[in-house]
């Protein structure tokens, strides 16, 4: 398809190899330590360090995205993110250990969100 | 004849899959975070659109690629004409976290084939890492639990690829009625923020998100998304140094 928008300097080919190198990225890395078939095991230290990884890669993801704007830390507490995510996790605390209990955290925090950050423009 | 009977036992293998009850098990505990996750794709195939990229591209990106936050770390790349190589070797930046992910999941998956290996690892983003690992605690003992963890796999994996697919191609169809400016991207944050919250278990991981969290800010400056890998890395060593030292048979920590 062509594709005026952009400069002439590049082809969809080139975009579209580009695409399919990204998409071996994907596989490569998450299957990178399990793609040879050579035994081998992790040391005992780190299978038990590996028990912390998913909640620290998750809240490594988190905590940017909620006091950081283009890069710096953010000075105002007219922030509509802080309040949705307080609102989220105090949802989540009230209703823990029912079902759906991660669902009501997104419902929740986007009815606290979109009203501060479209209506009041935090 | 010989593809034939192969593509007839890779269908009674999904089947038997999807008869399990850990498929059911794995489907549900995606489908609460689905929602988040389909706004995120949503946004993701709007910011595809709107940087240039012509929906063929947008949809080939989207099908195949299957990451986020690559993704979106290559759209602005791929729109200034940025070398191959900088482009690749950023998204593998920011997909190291999967690296360490990967480290873990070695001991679940070498009883299978080396494809079917590439395959559960292509599915397994970080979602359904979290809610596997948060479900199997161990690895699998026997050949029942190696069909229960599969089974799981597939459901998680299959209905979350299925969820962000058709969210992405929504947001590239719809992409000139949904300025970015809503922010509707927040739902996949607060997607991931309840997810952290079922895993705050124990008083150690706890520890271990703060320190994340704080590291990741303090290393923001970092180019390529590796301020995640610098949280990451302090928190595991941090916890490790806390951690009590266990006697040798102890369980690991739920």
């Amino acid at each position: 398809m062509p594709n005026d928008k952009r400069g002439g300097h590049m082809t969809d080919w080139w975009t579209l190899a580009v695409i399919l190198g990204l998409a071996v990225v994907t596989v490569v890395t998450r299957s990178f330590f399990f793609i040879s078939s050579r035994p081998w095991h992790l040391p005992h230290w780190a299978q038990r360090g590996l028990q912390y990884a998913p909640i620290a890669a998750l809240a490594a993801v988190i905590a940017p995205e909620l006091v950081m704007t283009q890069g710096h830390l953010i000075a105002s507490w007219q922030d509509a993110r802080i309040y949705g995510a307080v609102a989220g996790i105090a949802f989540y605390i009230w209703r823990r250990g029912a079902g759906q209990a991660v669902l009501g955290t997104i419902v929740v925090g986007m009815a606290v969100y979109l009203p501060l950050h479209l209506g009041l423009g935090w | 004849m010989t593809a034939l009977s192969a593509a007839g036992r890779l269908r009674h293998a999904l089947s038997a899959l999807a008869r399990h009850p850990e498929f059911r098990r794995g489907a549900r505990d995606i489908s609460g975070v689905a929602p988040g996750m389909a706004a995120w794709g949503l946004m993701t195939g709007v910011a595809m659109i709107n940087s240039g990229m012509s929906v063929f591209e947008s949809v080939a990106m989207t099908l195949l690629v299957f990451a986020g936050s690559s993704q979106l770390a290559a759209i602005p790349l791929i729109a200034a004409g940025a070398p191959v190589w900088v482009i690749l070797a950023t998204s593998f930046c920011v997909n190291l976290r999967f690296v360490v992910f990967s480290a873990h999941l070695r001991s679940y998956v070498m009883h299978m084939p080396r494809t079917l290996r590439l395959l559960v690892g292509y599915v397994t983003a970080d979602m359904t890492y979290v809610l596997f690992v948060r479900r199997f605690a161990q690895p699998p003992a026997d050949s029942a639990q190696r069909q229960a963890q599969l089974a799981y796999l597939t459901g998680c994996g299959g209905l979350s690829w299925a969820s962000w697919q058709t969210a992405s191609l929504l947001g590239i169809a719809l992409a000139q009625w949904i300025p970015v400016r809503w922010g509707l991207g927040f739902a996949g944050i607060l997607a991931l923020i309840g997810v952290t919250c079922s895993l705050t278990t124990t008083r150690m991981r706890r520890i271990s998100a703060g320190v994340a969290g704080a590291a990741a800010v303090a290393a923001f400056a970092l180019p390529f998304k590796l301020n995640i890998m610098v949280a990451i890395a302090a928190a595991v060593a941090l916890s490790l140094l806390l951690e009590s030292p266990a006697p040798p048979d102890r369980k690991p920590a739920e």
